[in-house]
This record gives C-alpha cells, structure tokens and sequence, in this order.
C-alpha cells in the first residue's frame, strides 16, 4: 500500500503545474484549466490525509468523513465557479471576438 | 499491484495536466484535463474514498469537462491556431515559480514523518458520509445550493443576448 507521502507529492506536483500555468498562460480557458489542476491537487491533499488521520475515531466528528465531506462541497463549489468562468469567457468572445486576456482591458482605469 | 496502480495514475494525472496547459489545440487541452481529473478520481479510489471518486467523476467528467468542450466550440477561431508563444522570460518565471512552490511541498513532506503512515487509518462508510452532511453540515449544504442557484442565475444573466443588441452585433 502507499504511504501518505506520496499521495501527498503527487499533490504538489498538480498545484505546482497549476501555478505554471497561472504564470505563463494569456488565454482564458488555459487559466481556467490551470485553477481546475489546483482545486484537484488541494482536494487531494484534503482526502489522503484525512484517510491518514491518526486522531481519526470512526463515528465522532474527527472521524475521516469529515474530509470527504468537506471535498463533496468543494467539488460543488469548483462546478459553480466554473460555469461562471465558462458564461464570461462567452461573453468577452461575444464583446471582443477574443478570449486572450491581455487583451480584455476595457475596465483598465 | 497497488503500486503499479498508484504509478499509473500518477502518470496519467500528472501528464494530463501538462497535456492541458501545453497542447497546441486547447480541445486537446480540454481532454488532457479531463484525463488529469480521471486521474484524480483514480487516486480517490486507492485511498479508499469510492464516494467522492464517484462523485468527481460525475461532476467534472460529466459535467465540467463537457460544458469545457462545449465553450471551446462556441469560442474558437482561427486565430487560435497561430496562439502567440509566451515571451521566454515569462515561460522561464512561470516553470521557476512552479518549480519552487512544488519542491518546497515536497521538501515539508519528506522533512516531515509522514511517510511512516503507510496504511489506511479508517475509511468512512456511505453512511458516515450521509450523517454528517444532513447533521453537522447541514447549514453548509443549504448555503452551497443558494450558492449553486446563484452562479446558475449569474450565469444565465451573463450569456443571455438581448433582441436588439445581437442584431447591432
């Protein structure tokens, strides 16, 4: 079986590329994917060490549903944000025929 | 057997990640990132969580992953294909940036006991799962729906089109 650890450094592997990402990447849908990586790789790190947990006692609220759980409302959470992301790339298309975001300057004071 | 699993999956998530921030078509990015989530369920499933496994793939495969494709078709144009590189000093700062974030992770991990932990403490079960969030998250369930409800609206209000302004369009 794998230990925690490497459950855990395949966590960071995810949200350093996510950061790569965030980083170099100008189109819209590039960030979206790489907030996405980043949301996966913190969900991740939330389910292995709640599977972990060695103060975990089934039945009582530090049992580890409580990661689970809390990754249920996070994916929920991911899934609303990301349709939000997908109607404004939508629009910008429609405004500026274009979804590069150094372009998207119209609200630049 | 596990092992062999596990290094898959790692493969699998990891390189799909790269596939969906480098390939030159972003469809092809779309489905990378689609595999990358798989992997991630996979994971799920080793570390005996099959609910929330279940749960990602229906919601980011099923749902994410496909509204993803759906808004790549809507919005693509020509001018995608000739997608302007990022300018080298930038492509430099942004794998340093990762690079430095991913080893610090992994440095407080190896420098930590963590890797005595080798088996799973307990898994909760389906029911374990259901007490909680009908009990103890219950308010948290009733503000993620107002939330859900919200960026459907949100999102609905954004995308809708107007008569006469998609005719001066």
């Amino acid at each position: 079986m794998n230990s925690l650890s490497d459950f855990v450094l395949v966590s960071a592997m995810l949200f350093g590329i996510g950061i790569y990402g965030l980083v170099t990447k100008r189109n819209a849908l590039r960030l979206l994917f790489a907030v996405e990586l980043m949301i996966n790789a913190a969900n991740l790190n939330f389910i292995a060490f709640s599977q972990y947990a060695p103060f975990a006692t089934p039945g009582t609220l530090l049992s580890n549903g409580v990661g689970q759980t809390f990754v249920l409302f996070s994916i929920a959470l991911a899934a609303a944000e990301a349709a939000v992301i997908l109607a404004i790339v939508v629009v910008a298309y429609r405004l500026h025929r274009d979804v590069d975001v150094s372009e998207l300057n119209s609200m630049e004071g | 057997m596990a092992d062999l699993i596990f290094l898959a999956m790692m493969v699998v998530t990891v390189g799909g990640a790269l596939v969906a921030l480098e390939a030159d078509e972003i469809v092809y990015g779309a489905i990378g990132l689609a595999g990358s989530l798989f992997g991630v369920a996979a994971l799920f499933f080793l570390l005996g969580a099959p609910y929330v496994a279940v749960f990602q793939i229906t919601v980011y495969i099923g749902a994410v992953a496909v509204l993803i494709l759906f808004t790549v078709m809507l919005v693509r144009t020509e001018k995608w294909a000739k997608e302007v590189p990022p300018k080298s000093l930038t492509k430099l700062s942004g794998i340093l940036t990762g690079l430095a974030v991913a080893i610090a992770l992994a440095l407080a991990v190896v420098a930590s006991d963590l890797s005595g932990d080798t088996s799973l403490q307990n898994t909760a079960s389906f029911l374990d799962i259901g007490r909680l969030i009908s009990t103890s998250f219950a308010p948290v369930l009733e503000v993620l729906a107002m939330v859900l409800a919200a960026s459907i609206v949100g999102a609905l209000t954004l995308s809708r089109v107007d008569k006469d302004e998609d005719e001066t369009a």
